[in-house]
């Protein structure tokens, strides 16, 4: 991919980042703070869909951000063609199994498995 | 006989009667012979006028001639004579000793170059990325016949590059340039302002060739935006407004 595509998915997860996240914050303001990360209502945020789109769409856009964010860091760091491309693709790799993982409890709450 | 020495006393510009003097600290470094740099000092008298060239090249004459220092022109034109003064990259042959406003002038290799000995340092990865960007008109026709005019244009057109085609390939810009000092395969700012030279020339036809050079891993994103390009090019030449406008024609906001 392109250096100048990335960057413009990099600097578009950015902004809807920013977005997203004050929505998500606005809503923890609506029953209160402490209310809000009580355990019931947690579950009820995972089980309701389009708030989990949210938190899935979130989710994804700052791996995406974060992960190229090192990856940037990292290529400057060091420089070299093995490097930089074990950079590049344990990136990805990381931002995979972070996506993963944290889907993970989405879909653990809707199956009723916790 | 009588010429060399005509040319070597040409060579001292500062008498040494003057009243004021600077203590001046040259880095020392022969990176086949020693593990790391040494400072000589030398008390160097010095008048309002006199450069830090002219004080280097008056130690050269009068107390250590074995410091290995580059320089040509003696007026900011040829880029020889970059180096380190004080902590900051300028030209030895621009930085008049008396607008230092110290005591104490401490002259060193420029950072992000490879020392080849003392002062002097290597510049063939300078002129290397320079040359990756193509640096010259590219279009179909550029071989006239006879009866063909020159490719004319306007004011207005040329003030869009005019500035960048200042550079002198001193390579300041380089070794202010905070992201060349960990990512040596950078572009680095020079070579982006010359891409923005060209791209920007009314007369050529190459910005996509170019545009393509410079998206890459180690290419234009790679720039933080700090600025010191810009603040230490005694040219006038403002390398990061350059890179911003090649940064808009690959995000879409200029065509």
């Amino acid at each position: 991919m392109k250096e100048s595509t990335i960057m413009k998915i990099h600097y578009g997860t950015a902004l809807a980042s920013v977005g997203l996240v004050a929505v998500h914050i606005l809503m923890r303001l609506t029953t209160g703070f402490a209310d809000s990360l009580s355990y019931e209502n947690v579950l009820a945020n995972y089980q309701s869909i389009p708030y989990v789109i949210m938190l899935e769409l979130i989710l994804i856009l700052l791996a995406v951000h974060g992960f190229n964010g090192l990856r940037v860091i990292l290529l400057e760091l060091k420089q070299g063609r093995v490097y930089e491309k074990a950079v590049s693709y344990g990136c990805v790799v990381a931002m995979i199994v972070l996506i993963g993982y944290g889907s993970r409890t989405i879909i653990m709450t809707n199956m009723g498995m916790v | 006989m009588a010429q060399v020495s005509s040319i070597a006393d040409e060579q001292v510009s500062t008498p040494l009667s003057s009243s004021k003097s600077i203590l001046l600290r040259i880095s020392k470094f022969n990176p086949q012979l020693d593990e790391s740099s040494k400072f000589l000092e030398f008390t160097v008298p010095y008048e309002k006028w006199t450069t830090v060239l002219e004080a280097i090249l008056d130690v050269k004459k009068h107390f250590d001639h074995s410091v290995a220092v580059r320089y040509s022109c003696r007026q900011a034109t040829c880029g020889s004579c970059g180096m380190m003064i004080n902590g900051k990259p300028k030209l030895a042959c621009f930085t008049k000793i008396s607008e230092l406003d110290s005591d104490v002038v401490t002259v060193e290799p420029m950072n992000n170059f490879p020392v080849i000995r003392d002062l002097t340092v290597g510049f063939e990865k300078l002129f290397e990325k320079h040359q990756k960007i193509k640096p010259y008109l590219i279009r179909d026709d550029a071989d006239m016949k006879s009866d063909e005019r020159e490719f004319l244009q306007s004011p207005q057109e040329v003030e869009q590059y005019i500035q960048f085609a200042n550079c002198i390939k001193c390579g300041l810009c380089n070794s202010a340039c905070p992201t060349m000092a960990t990512d040596s395969s950078f572009v680095g700012p020079q070579a982006l302002a010359q891409a923005y030279r060209y791209v920007a020339d009314s007369r050529d036809k190459g910005k996509d060739t170019r545009l393509n050079i410079i998206d890459e891993s180690h290419g234009i994103w790679r720039c933080h935006f700090a600025g010191s390009c810009s603040q230490v090019c005694p040219k006038g030449v403002d390398p990061a407004m350059g890179i911003q406008f090649l940064r808009g024609y690959l995000l879409g906001f200029r065509s």
